[in-house]
C-alpha cells in the first residue's frame, strides 16, 4: 500500500503518541524507584538505591514476592499439563462437543476477572470449605490456572495443527513405540510452543490482582495485592515504586522471551 | 508368463477381502492381492480410487473394516505400524524438521537400539546409495525437494525392510528430476532385492518401473498384470482410457468398422493413416504437433472421433495442410481389443 508523505507522518506521530502514552508512565515508575526524593520531585535531584535496599529488607514485600512466584509457578505447571492434554484431545480426536469444549477452555480469558473471582470465591467456600480446605495458595493457583490454561492450549493447538500427524506416523513406521515417538518427535516439536505458552501463563498469573483478591483469603498476599494495600501509605510509597518496578520487569521478561520463541522465524524451522 | 512365475515365489504381501470405510464412504471395497518377494508392484488409479488407503492399511496407519493383511505369511492385521517389518516413503516425505539428515536416517536404527557405531556406518551407506554423501549435517529445510525425497528413501532403506511402501514419492518433483528418480528407484530396488509397493496416479511411471501393475477404480482393483498386458489388453474401458489413451468404439460404429457386436478399444499409435482402399474413410479435424509425435484427430464417416498418433521419424507431412482433408485409417485386427461393455463391469484379479 502506498501512502502520501503527509499521511505517513501523521500515522507515525499517532504511533509515537500511543507508545509514549503506554510506556512513559512505566518508565517513570522505574526511574522513580531510584529517585532520592521521598516525594518523587521531578526531575530527580539525586539517584539512590536506598529504596531498593529498603524493599529488599521489607519482610512483607519479600514474602509477597515469594507468594507470587509460587502462585505463578503453580498456575503455569497446571496450565502446561491441562492445556497440553486438552490441545491433544481436540486435535487428535473427533468427539461429541469438541467445538464447545474448545470454546469453554478459551472463554475464561475473556470473562471479567471480577465475575471469575466472585464465582470462585463462593464455589470455594461452599465446596472446598465444607471439606475443610480454606482459601490460600491452592485457591489462588486454581483461580489463575482457569485463564492460564488458555495460553498453553492456544499455543500447543496451533503448533499441532501446523505440524500435523504425518511426522508421528513416520516415527511409528520407522519402528518407534508411542513413548519413543513422544520423546523424540512430538515433544521436541511442541517444546517451543510449551515454552511460549508457559511464559505467557507465568506473566499473566504474576501480575493478576482481581481474581487473586477473591481467592487469596486472609493472610495470603501476592505482590500486586501488597502494592495495592500499601499504595495509600505515604511512607511506603518509595518501596511500592520499587516493587512495581520489579513487577514490571518480571512480567515483561517472560513475554519478551515467549515472543522470541513463538516467532515465525523459529516456526519456519518446525514446519518446513 | 511373468505373472505365472511371480505366483510361484513366496508372497511378502497378501491382502484378503480388504475393506475400509470412513463413515458413509467406502474407500476400499474388497481387495484381494498377492505381491511376490522382490517384486516392484505399482498401484495405479485416479485420486480417490483407494490406492493410498490400501498402502496405509499395509503400513498399519489404518485398521481395515474387514479382511486381513499378511506380511511374509504372518497375519499383521491388528499390529501397530512399529510392529510391522515395512517402511514407508511418504508423499510429503515427513522428514523430522528438528533433526539433521544424518539423524533422520539413523532414526529407525536408534529406536531399535542399534549400537551407535553401526548406526553411523549404515546411515552413511544409505546416504551414499542415494548419492547424498556429505549432506548428513544439514537440516531437511536446507535441502531441495529432490534431495529431501532421497533422504526419505535413505531413511526407509537403512532399516532393510522386507517391503518398502512408496506413496506417490515422485509427485512433488519436476518432470526431469522425476524421470531421473524413476530410473534410480528401479536400480535401487533391483540391487536391494526389496519388495516395492508403489502408489501413483501417473500411468507412465507405473508402466516404466513396475513388474506388475494393479489398476484401481472406486476402491476396487479392476485389472492386475504386467505393464504390457495392462496396456495391450485392457480389461475394461476404464483401464483402456486411464492407462494410456484409447479410442473406444461401440454400437453402430463398431458394427460398421469391425463387423462385430460389442465395445472395442484401439490405441492411437496402433492406427495408421494409409492409402489402402479398404481402410475407414474420415476427415482430419485437428493436427497437433508434439515434438516426437504428431496427433491427428479424425472424424470417421462411420461416426466416431478418433485420435491417431504418428511418430515423426520421417520428414513431417505438410501438417497444417492436412486439416480438413480426407484420409483413410487402417489398423491390424489383433490391435482391436474387445472390452466388456459398460464402464466398470470388468473385474479381474
Amino acid at each position: 500500500m502506498t501512502l502520501s508523505p503527509a499521511a505517513r507522518w501523521a500515522l507515525r506521530a499517532a504511533m509515537a503518541l500511543g507508545l509514549t502514552f503506554i510506556y512513559v508512565p512505566l518508565l517513570l515508575v522505574l526511574v522513580n524507584s531510584f529517585n532520592g526524593d521521598r516525594t518523587f520531585a521531578w526531575p530527580p535531584h539525586d539517584l539512590t538505591t536506598r529504596w531498593w535496599a529498603a524493599a529488599w529488607a521489607s519482610d512483607g514485600a519479600r514474602q509477597a514476592l515469594l507468594t507470587s512466584v509460587q502462585a505463578a509457578l503453580g498456575a503455569t505447571a497446571t496450565a502446561l499439563l491441562l492445556g497440553t492434554l486438552v490441545a491433544f484431545a481436540v486435535h487428535r480426536f473427533a468427539f461429541f462437543g469438541r467445538d464447545t469444549l474448545s470454546l469453554l477452555i478459551v472463554l475464561p480469558i475473556a470473562l471479567p476477572g471480577i465475575v471469575t473471582g466472585i464465582a470462585l470465591d463462593s464455589a470455594w467456600r461452599s465446596v472446598m470449605g465444607e471439606l475443610g480446605i480454606g482459601k490460600g495458595l491452592l485457591s489462588v493457583v486454581v483461580g489463575h490456572a482457569t485463564f492460564c490454561v488458555v495460553t498453553v492450549y492456544n499455543n500447543v493447538l496451533a503448533r499441532l495443527r501446523r505440524t500435523g500427524t504425518s511426522l508421528e506416523e513416520a516415527s511409528a513406521d520407522l519402528g518407534a513405540g508411542p513413548w519413543q515417538t513422544f520423546r523424540y518427535v512430538t515433544f521436541p516439536l511442541i517444546r517451543s510452543a510449551l515454552l511460549a505458552g508457559g511464559l505467557l501463563a507465568f506473566a499473566l498469573s504474576f501480575d493478576e490482582i482481581i481474581v487473586t483478591t477473591f481467592t487469596a483469603g486472609p493472610g495470603l498476599t501476592t505482590l500486586p495485592l501488597w502494592i495495592f494495600t500499601n499504595l495509600f501509605r505515604p511512607n511506603q510509597a518509595p518501596v511500592v515504586n520499587v516493587v512495581a518496578a520489579v513487577l514490571i520487569l518480571l512480567s515483561v521478561l517472560p513475554v519478551w522471551v515467549a515472543q522470541r520463541f513463538g516467532s515465525p522465524t523459529q516456526d519456519a524451522n518446525i514446519t518446513d | 508368463m511373468i505373472t505365472e512365475i511371480r505366483y510361484n515365489r513366496p508372497m511378502t504381501v497378501e491382502l484378503s477381502g480388504l475393506r475400509k470405510t470412513f463413515g458413509a464412504v467406502t474407500a476400499v471395497d474388497g481387495i484381494d492381492l498377492r505381491i511376490g518377494d522382490g517384486e516392484f508392484f505399482s498401484m495405479l488409479g485416479p485420486s480417490g480410487s483407494g490406492k493410498t488407503t490400501v498402502l496405509r492399511l499395509i503400513a498399519g496407519f489404518e485398521l481395515p473394516t474387514a479382511g486381513t493383511v499378511a506380511l511374509d505369511g504372518r497375519d499383521v492385521t491388528r499390529l501397530a505400524p512399529f510392529e510391522r517389518d515395512v517402511n514407508t516413503v511418504f508423499q510429503d516425505y515427513a522428514l523430522f524438521p528438528h533433526l539433521s539428515v544424518q539423524e533422520n536416517v539413523e532414526y529407525g536404527l536408534k529406536v531399535r537400539k542399534v549400537a551407535k557405531r553401526e548406526r553411523r556406518e549404515r546411515a552413511r551407506e544409505a546416504l551414499a546409495k542415494v548419492r547424498l554423501e556429505g549432506f548428513g549435517a544439514r537440516k531437511p529445510s536446507a535441502m531441495s525437494g529432490g534431495q529431501r525425497q532421497r533422504v526419505a528413501l535413505a531413511r526407509a532403506l537403512v532399516n532393510r525392510p522386507k517391503v518398502l511402501l512408496l506413496d506417490e514419492p515422485l509427485g512433488a518433483l519436476d518432470r526431469k528430476l522425476r524421470e531421473q528418480m524413476q530410473v534410480e528407484l528401479k536400480a535401487i530396488q533391483r540391487d536391494a532385492g526389496i519388495t516395492f509397493v508403489f502408489v501413483t496416479h501417473d500411468q507412465d511411471e507405473a508402466l516404466t518401473m513396475s513388474d506388475r501393475v494393479a489398476v484401481f477404480d472406486g476402491g476396487r482393483i479392476v485389472q492386475v498384470g504386467t505393464p504390457e498386458s495392462v496396456y495391450e489388453r485392457p480389461a475394461s474401458a476404464f483401464v483402456a482410457d486411464f492407462v494410456g489413451s484409447s479410442n473406444v468404439f461401440s454400437g453402430e460404429t463398431a458394427r460398421t468398422l469391425f463387423r462385430k457386436e460389442g465395445t472395442f478399444s484401439v490405441r492411437p499409435e496402433k492406427i495408421a493413416i494409409t492409402d489402402e482402399p479398404a481402410a475407414a474413410p474420415g476427415t482430419v479435424a485437428e493436427v497437433i504437433y508434439a515434438g516426437p509425435v504428431t496427433r491427428y484427430v479424425v472424424d470417421l464417416d462411420a461416426g466416431a472421433r478418433v485420435v491417431v498418433v504418428e511418430q515423426n521419424s520421417r520428414t513431417p507431412r505438410a501438417l497444417a495442410g492436412l486439416r480438413g482433408q480426407r484420409v483413410r485409417l487402417g489398423w491390424h485386427e489383433e490391435h482391436v481389443i474387445p472390452l466388456p461393455s459398460g464402464k466398470d463391469s470388468a473385474h479381474a484379479s
